[in-house]
């Protein structure tokens, strides 16, 4: 008997830690690439340049249309699908709570999530053809807060109802509307967790490429105007991976790099934001 | 007899299928405590809940009666379920400060009404404060997280909060049961004081903390009101057996 529990266990051990190579193995391995290969091409110039010497595929100048471009596209989409997801999550935990309605939304929102972004770039790019738009950091902007919305809104919304219901009495006990209660107590207490959703969605919408191809286009300037296309990190990794040229493939690593390190300074920022809000936190 | 705060009639509450409240009909007197006794699971927080429009938030609730509130039924359809709840405050039994520092719960109902300047809040968060007896313990960071505080101080919080927002009646359902003994005595002696200018109805399950405290007793036995009247009279004649059988501790 106990020798059967300890194979049992032994075995979920290995499992586990096999799990953990695996998934740590392949992360350092992605980061090990990128680095190794990015770093020698990393310099002053292709952060502070955009790109010179040959339209998109430039050996010279930097990618300062790229990075500008991706954090005009990313932050837009996010600033929207922040205050679009809330709304909806706060409708759905405070005013539809477990009705037909809710669970309907719920479901549609968990079959958007996994919906590929090309699909969203095409739907967008249509939109935009009847909105009368042109490949533009708006269409771009536009079609991303698309893709980032139902993370965004599923995830606050699971967040908000980890929320204890006594808390929403309390309130309530007061005097308080619905609204009230969301906006001054489920907010806050949930902040941290708010926070952590919104960081979900700007990952994967700074690192999205197919979505902005056909709605943000791609171009060598800094994006100025929101009726202009504007340049993003992910493509400009695939059009410079999709080169012949060894100098222009060392530079898509570089690009990489630069897309890599600003998440992570995205998420430390984060991190330490959450921590301070943290401090009212009713358990 | 003093004037009535709360005229209860034919109220009835069931949850789902199983009706918890039957027919509950008595008046509660103004500025004086009521306790509610009864066993446990008898209605006896449902019966507070549905003074103050709380009992509704629960899924698949109904409530039906009336609840007579400054000549007016609280459960008429043109009633503000929000003025209401401000009028009628619920202490619940375990407290819950909201997500904020010490001086922001007890500004929060005081906010929601409207009031915005520094010097009026400072001087309603001093005096609910001391009137719930924390005053002094918290004075020197009423800006520190209200979750820091021990449990005992959170219950006098919550009271401070409620007290805020100037109800008329106090529903208290067991607020002392997940205190420490001095908490508890803090809280019982606040109330007493508090008596003064509020009606207080307040559950217990602790018969020596109705005898301390209640001026008019209100027995509950699966959902029905067995017995009301003046705390000397249901604890020294009973005049119903379920009563008797009860304060003689045969059931809980
Ligand atoms: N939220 C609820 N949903 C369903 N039944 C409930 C709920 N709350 C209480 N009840 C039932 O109603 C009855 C009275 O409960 P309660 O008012 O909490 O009694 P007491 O406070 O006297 O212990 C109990 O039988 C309990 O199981
Ligand atoms: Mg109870």
């Amino acid at each position: 008997m106990s020798r059967l529990k300890y194979v049992e266990e032994r075995i979920f051990l290995v499992l586990m830690v096999a799990s953990l190579v695996i998934v740590v193995g392949s992360l350092a391995m992605i980061l090990a690439t990128v680095v190794v290969r990015g770093l020698p091409a990393l310099n002053l110039a292709m952060l502070t340049q955009t790109p010179r010497g040959g339209y998109y595929l430039g050996k010279e100048g930097g990618i300062l249309n790229a990075i500008t471009g991706s954090l005009a596209l990313a932050g837009g989409a996010t600033v929207l699908s922040f205050v679009l997801g809330l709304a909806v999550a706060l409708y759905l935990q405070v005013f539809a709570t477990d009705t037909r309605l809710a669970h309907t939304i719920r479901l549609a929102l968990d079959v958007l999530w996994g919906i590929p972004s090309i699909v969203y770039g095409a739907f967008g790019f249509t939109l935009m053809l009847w909105m009368g738009l042109r490949a533009s950091l708006l269409g771009g902007i536009i079609t991303l807060t698309l893709v980032e919305l139902p993370i965004v809104a599923r995830a606050m919304d699971e967040v908000i109802a980890m929320a204890p219901f006594e808390l929403r009495e309390a309130s309530y006990a007061l005097g308080a509307t619905r609204l009230e209660t969301a906006w001054r107590v489920l907010v806050r207490q949930t902040g941290p967790g708010l926070l952590t959703a919104v960081l979900l969605a700007l990952g994967r919408g700074i690192g999205d490429a197919a979505s902005v191809l056909f709605t943000a286009g791609y171009t060598d300037r800094l994006p100025t105007s929101l009726m202009r296309p504007a340049a993003s990190l992910p493509l400009a990794v695939f059009f410079q991976l999709g080169t012949p040229v060894p100098e222009v493939r060392a530079r898509a690593h570089a690009s990489a790099l630069v897309l890599t390190i600003i998440i992570l300074i995205i998420s430390i920022a984060t991190r330490s934001l959450t921590g301070r809000l943290k401090r009212h936190v009713i358990r | 007899m003093e004037d009535t705060a709360l005229q209860i009639r034919g109220l009835n509450v069931a949850y789902g299928d199983q009706q918890v409240l039957r027919d509950i009909t008595v008046d509660i007197p103004a500025r004086q405590i009521t306790a509610i006794i009864g066993p446990s699971g008898c209605g006896k927080t449902t019966l507070l809940r549905s003074l103050c429009r709380m009992a509704e938030l629960v899924e698949g609730v109904r409530v039906w009666g009336q609840v007579i509130f400054d000549g007016k039924d609280i459960y008429a359809p043109q009633t503000e379920v929000t003025e209401v709840r401000k009028r009628i405050g619920l202490l619940a039994q375990r407290p819950f400060p909201l997500p904020m520092s010490i001086y922001d719960n007890v500004a929060y109902g005081p906010r929601l009404y409207g009031i915005r300047q520094r010097a009026v809040l400072d001087e309603i968060v001093e005096r609910q404060l001391r009137a719930a007896g924390l005053w002094d313990e918290v004075k020197d960071r009423l800006h520190a997280p209200a979750s820091a505080l021990s449990i005992g101080q959170q219950q006098r919080l919550c009271l401070a909060r409620g007290l805020a927002v100037e109800p008329e009646v106090l529903l208290c359902d067991e607020v002392t049961s997940a205190l420490d003994p001095l908490s508890a005595q803090r809280i019982e002696s606040r109330l007493l004081e508090l008596k003064a200018n509020y009606t207080i109805v307040m559950v217990t399950h602790v018969l020596r903390q109705a005898r301390r405290m209640a001026d008019y007793v209100l027995f509950l036995y699966l959902g029905e009101l067995v017995e009301y009247g003046p705390a000397g009279e249901v604890f020294n004649n009973p005049r119903q057996a379920r009563t008797r059988a009860y304060l003689a501790g045969e059931f809980y």
